[in-house]
């Protein structure tokens, strides 16, 4: 009862800070222009699940592509076993799909072990890829700081997450073997049912109630933490990066917008009658709409919303600074900066026009 | 070499099948103007009937446009698509990649509707159909050729394959540089490069790319746009290779051995 209360105490925090931090990111997105993006959803969809979902472009490098799909396929299966936790945390259970699954139960959770060892495998390789062996797209200046602090931080979380999930399930296995109350017959699982002896075996009934219940806690306060910290890290693209791919541009790379006002504009100069552009009335008498537009961008509100949320949705890897022409023959220039200087002005924007709100709210 | 300007030929009454779009480099730039001459001969050798616009053919304003100057891409384009639709021109042909590009993606929304080819892929057409044969043997036939993807033809537009089948019926030996296609490097013209001097910093982006070219030994480097040309030619001569190594548009290799 006590644990059900805590548990409800905790993700309802979490749930407030994830929703105002969501909620921020969503409000700044809305500070670029609006831009009606739709069309052609059979190929936005392809895109989403070849591009978001299927990593397709990850795999232009297929070492790091690997890693990353263990540690991505790590954590979408592992939110099977988060739904559990919530039932269990929720109405004090313990395992309850067990029962009702059987051996696709033992099947599923030996799969999340598997992964989570893979997972862990990569993470510590991307550990040492950006501190060991120094990749120099990690080391260029913008990364200095919170980047880099960023990016650290995320991998030693996937640790924890995973330390956390075999702490549970090793502690569980142990108590199992033992026949502890409570702690009910799931079968063999893939590595804790060797792993948690091996760890654990020597430890008294009490400290592994204690291990395991550390491990429960510590799987769902790092997920809780991962929510929380997300809309305020680079980590967000495991949300924004479907978005993102749905509303990508389809036409051709070396097309350029066209400007519709200066083209009447010009037509008009050149006496030429207004040219019925697709869906857009010409003005009837052929004048001009009057204002023209901003040529440019020199801050957040020239950009389009899509620029915003593309600006939220990069995770930092660097690959595009890595193959710029310019950047890798030692000019300035870094197109991750100017999508990280992008967010980094929306949220300095956001934040100002929320002040201003709040106080003349108070007025 | 004969090339009438469209005014000419439906002066005599006829239409031609398609245009040849000249560009800016292929007007004024030496180098560039082999390869005008090349694609022309080319063209008589094949029997196409083809025009030029001459001295009404503007710049497309694709360097305008990308410079930010709305104002002037939208005259000197309307100019063009003016006298394009007034000869009634439903084909293009331009052996430059940036030409290319701003016909066909851009002048659309501006009233200008034509197929726009790239001379490359007019040139394998022309195989296809048996209009062109090229002489067995000759220049070219197993020499180890490396090809440098221009990024408006490649990147922009996914054209990847129709200068690579031109190579192929040259029976170059092609060695494909490690950036190539999709993952191709800038010549160092890009972004209006071209026409300034670099930024500062460590390198010149034409010798970083020639010295990937070279990097595969061969005996001739090919490209499919006059910048890219210029570019590269700077880089050999920065290396002091430019005596042994000619860099070629791929018309100027078809046209040897017709």
């Amino acid at each position: 009862m006590l644990q059900s209360l805590l548990f409800l105490l905790v993700a309802g925090t979490a749930t407030w800070f994830a929703w105002k931090g969501f909620s921020r990111v969503w409000r700044n997105i809305q500070l670029g222009k609006p831009e009606k993006i739709g069309g052609q959803a059979g190929q936005r969809w392809r895109n989403v699940l070849l591009v978001a979902l299927g990593q397709q472009k990850m795999f232009k490098n297929w070492l790091p592509a690997v890693l990353h799909l263990f540690i991505y396929v790590a954590f979408v299966i592992t939110q099977v076993e988060l739904i559990e936790i919530f039932v269990d945390g929720i109405f004090g259970t313990h395992r309850f799909f067990a029962p009702y699954l059987g051996g696709f139960y033992t099947f599923v959770i030996s799969s999340i072990e598997v992964l989570s060892v893979l997972a862990f495998v990569a993470t510590i390789i991307f550990l040492a890829r950006r501190n060991l062996l120094r990749l120099p797209r990690f080391w260029k200046p913008e990364m200095k700081g919170f980047p880099f602090r960023d990016a650290n931080l995320i991998l030693l979380a996937e640790i924890v997450l995973i330390t956390g999930i075999f702490c549970m399930n090793g502690g569980d296995k142990v108590l199992q073997t033992r026949g502890v109350e409570h702690y009910h017959l799931t079968g063999n699982f893939a590595v804790s049912t060797w792993l948690g002896p091996l760890l654990f075996g020597s430890l008294s009934d009490a400290s592994v109630i204690a291990v395991e219940r550390f491990g429960w806690w510590l799987h769902i306060f790092t997920v809780f933490g991962f929510l929380c910290y997300l809309p305020y890290s680079k980590h967000l693209h495991i949300i924004l990066a479907f978005p993102n791919t749905w509303y990508a541009r389809l036409t051709e790379k070396g097309k350029m917008e066209n400007m519709p006002e200066i083209q009447k504009e010009v037509r008009i100069m050149m006496g030429l009658p207004p040219l019925a552009t697709n869906g857009e009335e010409p003005a009837a008498d052929g004048s001009a709409s009057g204002e023209l537009p901003e040529f440019g961008a020199n801050d957040v509100f020239s950009l389009s919303w899509q620029n915003i949320l593309q600006a939220y949705s990069c995770t930092e890897c660097g690959r595009c600074t890595a193959v710029c022409p310019a950047n890798i023959t030692g000019k300035k220039f870094s197109p991750r900066k100017v999508m990280m200087d992008v967010r980094d002005r929306a949220e300095e924007v956001g934040a100002e026009v929320a002040k201003w709100q709040a106080a003349s709210c108070k007025l | 070499m004969l090339a009438k300007t469209i005014a000419e030929l439906q002066a005599e009454g006829r239409t031609p099948e398609i245009l040849f779009w000249v560009g800016c480099a292929g007007s004024f730039d030496a180098r560039a103007q082999k390869v005008t001459r090349a694609l022309c001969e080319i063209l008589n050798h094949a029997g196409v009937e083809f025009a030029i616009l001459g001295s009404e053919e503007r710049c497309t304003g694709d360097p305008a446009r990308r410079a930010g100057n709305e104002f002037l891409f939208q005259m000197t384009a309307t100019m063009n698509i003016e006298t394009l639709n007034m000869y009634g021109v439903k084909k293009i042909v331009t052996a430059c990649p940036h030409c290319f590009n701003t016909l066909k993606n851009e002048y659309p929304e501006l009233g200008g509707h034509y197929e726009v080819v790239h001379h490359t892929q007019l040139l394998n057409e022309l195989i296809a159909n048996g209009k062109l044969k090229l002489k067995e043997g000759g220049n070219f036939k197993g020499q180890r050729i490396t090809y440098h993807d221009s990024c408006y033809l490649g990147r922009a537009n996914d054209v990847y394959e129709a200068p690579r089948a031109l190579l192929e019926s040259l029976d170059v030996d092609l060695v494909e540089m490690k950036r190539s296609r999709k993952n191709g490097l800038c010549c160092g013209a890009g972004g209006a490069q071209m026409w300034k001097e670099d930024e500062p910093g460590t390198k010149r982006i034409s010798t970083e790319r020639i010295e990937e070219a070279l990097g595969t030994n061969p005996t001739a480097v090919v490209a499919n746009c006059p910048f890219c040309l210029t570019m590269l030619q700077d880089g050999l001569k920065a290396k002091e290779k430019n005596e042994q190594i000619p860099v070629y548009d791929l018309s100027e290799m078809i046209l040897s051995r017709l």
